[in-house]
């Protein structure tokens, strides 16, 4: 794999190079008259710009002020218990912006203060405790870089392809750096042996919002890695995701990523909230539903070129682009195919290997001269499960679930480098 | 370092005796007050109901008034709000409808979600007997009661939703990794390719420039809106900014400025100094309507009362909120009602 991987790169680095010469050749013709952006002086060049006085918090430049997070205005009731959308499109790397990042409230993003903010831990403990902000501050800390994916993205092209954007196909996913403790940590700190023989035991996790969304979570998973966090990417989690404290539940859909937790009870049964009963359950084609489908499966798309990423820069050399990620482990390998899932060649890793239940970057170094493609990406995680068509997902649960999409994603590249979603044989 | 236990040990601990060394001794005990007062959640044994009882009756009083606005009267759902009753039999169908008759498998799901999360923008604000009541009223609408029922903790155990058997624990474990995790496929995986259907016949995508232009209007119409200082100088700017944080609790129901259109309760452009019941096309309780007809008008006067008390101030209207305690929210959601016209 590694020789492959040196192959693939040492291609990629002779076609760039034959490609660049080519580029070159054009680039010179259309060049017949002097720049005036290299020739005259710019302004940029000549005044002076911005002092350090004058954003002490900074956003994006203006002229990426399209690169923003966006709703979808006939999915929900009411934007205030409603989902938008990261712009994955625009973005690169795998770190999300937390400005960007996308946000699902069942209620309204509440505002709690850190001095307001308490934290229970009761149920089957020795000794039911309240924890305050700062009291959280003062266990060990640990870093960890996950994705959050709502278990509805890519819920609405269960049909059909349905929405012309990697954004809204697939834009209820974030992947941020936490720093946070594990849950353990305040489990042993309250004490399990009341629970006694631990295997059939569940934390039930509640935020302090209106909606008072509460998941149940089987105690081997929640001894595991889940983690309360209070950073994200670095500085305090935004009020949209949580702030002060939320819930990491790392792999799992992200509806279990309680926001504004405000209490830990270890139970002996699973509560059945409205949220893993009523939703988040899996239709099937006979009618009876899937329940604690928690595990989001490997899944990949590209996102350049893709409808809101057309090609704009002519023939020659193009990156393709996309993420990967396994609510699994790691990714281990992402192949790209042009023809619609005919052929297959395996695409370069932004890194080797990704972090386990975190986004993978991948890039396909490649040229187009205007062909037409049908653009797709198929993940494989470390377990060696690889991401199923959208027609094999629907032979084992028909049409009829929202949640839990992980299908290969198609986009149409026509002769003009638009993209377009739409699905094939 | 060794103070934690590791990831690979977790497994370990389910079988033995738990860790009891290496507490922090952080935190403080919870007093018992304090988990009645957060531990709400009911399992579906029925551990953690409260006494009470409610019949069907009562029920579809409380939830006229408390529900309906969002779930419809005979719990149909209005717009996008979720449809409550029906859809029996659809499971299997296309589009299946999911309703708490239809597919919701125990009815402590139902009381514990009504009971915490509910009224949407008034959540806890219902008695345990009312949260009895309205459950009856949404099994009665789903014709899974007679009309004379009623709902206690008594008999709440007695009582098998239709669903309950419609459910299975994750198995792709079995049904697909299996399938799924082997060696790719790599070259001439088909036949032929055909494309089967385009995102753009559907034509349901949001229009991106037309939001980035939308966003552009506002903040010009912002800077507009700032420019008349005349006008505005009788407003109190900290005043309106205070007004506009209260209004959130009202955000749920009603819209303001650009655009503002009816949702669950009016929208509210220019309400001060406007007759009651005065917007066209949103469908006003009795008591709003007679108010209207009589000439009254939206003063700071009525205002500040009618948010103080909503259903002491005109008993039957139709909004659920309860009030707001404190006299300065009510002057400062008045101040920000008054800087926005939309």
């Amino acid at each position: 794999m590694a020789d492959e991987l040196k192959n693939t790169s040492r291609r990629a680095f002779l076609k760039g190079g034959a490609a660049a010469v080519a580029g070159s050749v054009a680039g010179a013709a259309s060049a017949a008259t002097p720049d005036p952006l290299i020739t005259e002086i710019q302004d940029w060049a000549s005044f002076t710009g911005d002092g350090v006085d004058e954003t002490p918090y900074g956003l994006p430049i203006e002229f990426e002020k399209d690169v923003v997070r966006r709703n979808v205005p006939w999915l929900t009731a009411d934007p205030i218990s409603s989902i938008n959308f990261t712009p994955i499109h625009a973005l690169d790397g795998t770190i999300t912006p937390q400005g960007c990042a996308f946000e699902r409230h069942h209620s309204g993003a509440i505002e709690l203060h850190k001095d307001d903010y308490r934290l229970m831990i009761n149920g089957l403990v020795d000794q039911p405790l309240v924890f305050s902000y700062e009291d959280l501050e003062r266990f060990p800390r640990e870093n960890h870089v996950f994705f959050c994916e709502c278990a509805a993205n890519t819920g609405m092209e269960w049909a059909g392809a349905q929405l012309n954007g990697v954004q809204f196909t697939h834009g209820m996913i974030h992947n941020m750096e936490y720093s946070g403790i594990p849950l353990r940590a305040l489990l042993n700190e309250a004490g399990l042996g009341a629970a006694g023989d631990l295997t059939d035991k569940w934390v039930y996790v509640e935020g302090a919002d209106a909606s008072s969304n509460g998941r149940s979570i089987p105690m081997e998973k929640a001894l595991d890695d889940v983690l309360i966090a209070f950073k994200a990417n670095g500085e305090a989690l935004r009020k949209e995701h949580g702030y002060p404290v939320r819930l990491v539940v790392p792999g799992w859909e992200g509806n279990m990523w309680v926001k504004w937790l405000r209490r830990i009870e270890v139970t002996d049964a699973a509560v059945e909230s409205r949220e893993e009963t009523s939703k988040y359950t899996d239709v099937l084609e006979d009618g009876t539903a899937r329940k604690w489908t928690w595990e989001m499966d490997a899944k990949s798309v590209i996102t350049t070129p893709s409808p809101q990423m057309p090609i704009k820069h002519g023939h020659g050399p193009l990156v393709i682009s996309g993420l990967a990620w396994s609510g699994h482990g790691r990714i281990t390998r992402v192949d790209v195919s042009l023809d619609g899932g005919k052929n297959w060649q395996e695409a370069r890793l932004g890194r080797t290997q990704g972090d386990t239940k975190a986004l993978t970057r991948f890039y396909f170094d490649t040229e187009w001269h205007g062909e037409e493609w049908l653009l797709q990406a198929r993940a494989m995680d470390e377990t060696g499960y690889v991401q199923p068509t959208k027609n094999q997902l629907r032979e084992v649960r028909g049409e009829n679930s929202i949640y839990h999409n992980n299908c290969i994603q198609t986009w149409y590249l026509n002769p003009n480098g638009e993209a377009e979603n739409v699905e094939v044989s | 370092m060794s103070k934690f236990l590791k990831v690979s040990t977790a497994a370990l601990l389910l079988a033995g005796p738990v860790f009891a060394e290496d507490k922090l001794g952080l935190g403080r005990a919870a007093l018992p007050e304090e988990i009645t007062a957060w531990d709400k959640d009911v399992l579906p044994d029925g551990r953690g109901l409260p006494e009470g009882r409610g019949d069907v009756f009562w029920g579809e009083e409380v939830f006229a008034e408390k529900c309906a606005s969002c779930h419809g009267d005979f719990a149909e759902g209005v717009d996008n709000w979720p449809v409550l009753a029906g859809g029996f039999d659809t499971l299997a169908d296309k589009d299946p409808v999911k309703t708490v008759g239809s597919y919701w498998p125990y009815l402590s799901t139902v009381w514990d979600y009504v009971n915490r999360s509910m009224p949407f923008g008034a959540a806890q604000t219902l008695t345990e007997d009312e949260v009895y009541a309205i459950v009856a009223y949404i099994l009665y609408s789903n014709d899974l009661v007679d009309d004379d029922f009623e709902l206690s903790h008594e008999n709440f155990g007695d009582f098998e939703m239709y669903n309950k058997d419609g459910f299975i624990t994750d198995d792709r474990a079995t049904v697909e990794y299996g399938m799924w995790r082997a060696e790719p496929c790599m070259s001439d995986c088909k036949e032929s390719v055909e494309i089967t259907m385009r995102a753009s016949v559907l034509d349901v995508t949001p229009d991106e420039t037309a939001a980035g232009e939308a966003q552009a209007t506002t903040e010009a119409v912002v800077e507009e809106e700032v420019a008349p200082v005349e006008e505005l100088a009788a407003l109190d700017p900290e005043m309106i900014k205070k007004g506009e944080k209260v209004f959130k609790k009202c955000k749920a129901c009603h819209q303001v400025g650009e655009g503002a259109k009816n949702k669950t309760g009016p929208m509210l452009n220019g309400i001060l100094g406007r007759g009651f019941a005065s917007v066209d096309g949103f469908k006003y309780s009795k008591v709003f309507k007679a108010a209207g007809e009589e000439g009254r008008i939206w003063d700071e006067v009525a205002m500040a009362e009618f948010l103080a008390k909503p259903k002491a101030y005109l008993k039957g209207t139709k909004m659920s909120f309860n009030g707001l305690k404190k006299e300065n929210d009510v002057a400062a959601i008045i101040e920000y009602l008054k800087s926005v016209d939309g």
